[in-house]
């Protein structure tokens, strides 16, 4: 059975808003544990890494087509692409690509 | 309201403009993935207006699209907003010791990365009137343009919204690649979970988890290997 999507909305939400909150109310301090800052800093480079391969692979109808935007979108931000810029650039790849790689 | 906080509110309503002009974009494609996931135009703005996170909303919908499970919904977003709880941590050493509850608990929700940049740089202590301003804003573009992704994705033809859902990683690429041109380390952590990410969706087996799980698990464990080989030394989320 497929569950509610309103269920889904109010757990992301509640989650997302205890996240930030807990710290400005209940801890209030930095965090002392040198493993757990170390772990924080680095998690958001992790997920969104491995939330961008596969996954732009799998978002055109072809492998090769994402796997271009993936390239060229690396390359722009890499010499100093704004994320407009990047983002536009990916999209524009992809969309000629697939035309390529039917 | 005192003098000072409308002042304050005043001008966190001018900082948001340009925030604010961002979010519509970043937040259409946002809305292009909400579609596929099956929401409806009402539940995109909602989820919007109670997230305001890109990559925490992007992995919300994909549990959703998969149907994966409220326990896995709640994993996934606390891992792609783990960054918000380091950056409420340097808030929170901008606040007035005095400053009440109620006002701690509405200001929660202005810590986008961009928000948070300017109220940890405004002078002094934290007027909270001031991101409020900023978060009437841009939190409107953000959920605008998340509604707008929806319904303009539902006309478009196929093909063009599949290549408009790339530019929500072309985002994603953008937040993290100067700082691995800059990082050898970091380099080499976003080439590796990129590879491990795209070797662990392939091999039978662990090929067979939800993409949520997928995502989790090797944030975990790449997170944690990478805080026991390099550790960190400043005080919330610079690595050096």
């Amino acid at each position: 059975m497929r569950n509610n999507i309103w269920l889904y909305l109010a757990v992301m939400a509640g989650v997302t808003w205890l996240i930030r909150t807990l710290p400005l109310t209940l801890l209030r301090k930095p965090i002392k544990s040198r493993f757990i800052r170390s772990f924080l800093t680095y998690v958001p480079y992790v997920t969104l890494a491995v939330m961008t391969v596969p996954d732009i692979m799998l978002a055109t109808d072809s492998v090769w087509a994402g796997a271009l935007a993936l390239i060229a979108g690396a390359a722009l931000a890499w010499t100093g692409g704004s994320l407009l810029t990047v983002a536009a650039a990916a999209s524009a790849v992809a969309l000629i690509a697939g035309f390529i790689f039917k | 309201m005192r003098a000072q906080d409308s002042e304050a509110f005043k001008l966190g309503l001018r900082h948001g403009i340009p925030i604010m002009l961002g979010y519509l974009a970043v937040s259409f494609a946002l809305g292009i993935s909400a579609r596929n996931a099956g929401l409806s135009v009402i539940q995109a703005g909602v989820a919007s207006l109670t997230n305001m996170a890109s990559a925490g909303e992007y992995a919300g919908f994909q549990v959703i699209r998969q149907d994966s499970g409220l326990i896995e919904m709640a994993l996934m977003t606390l891992i792609a907003n783990a960054r918000y709880l380091l950056m409420s941590c340097a808030l929170s050493q901008k606040l007035a010791p005095d400053l009440r509850t109620p006002h701690r608990l509405l200001l929660g929700m202005t810590v986008t990365d961009e928000m948070f940049a300017l109220s940890v740089a405004a002078p002094g202590m934290l007027n909270p009137w001031y991101p409020y301003g900023m978060f009437a804003v841009s939190a409107t573009g953000w959920t605008v343009g998340t509604m707008l992704g929806v319904v303009v994705g539902n006309a478009l033809p196929a093909r063009l919204v599949s290549a408009l859902s790339v530019s929500l990683f072309g985002m994603f690429l953008a937040a993290i690649v100067p700082k691995a041109r800059e990082n050898r380390f970091i380099r080499g952590l976003i080439l590796v979970s990129m590879a491990l990410s795209g070797i662990c969706y392939l091999l039978p087996g662990i090929g067979s988890l939800s993409s949520g799980m997928r995502v989790i698990l090797l944030t975990v464990l790449i997170s944690g290997a990478a805080a026991v080989i390099r550790p960190v030394d400043g005080e919330a989320g610079d690595a050096q």
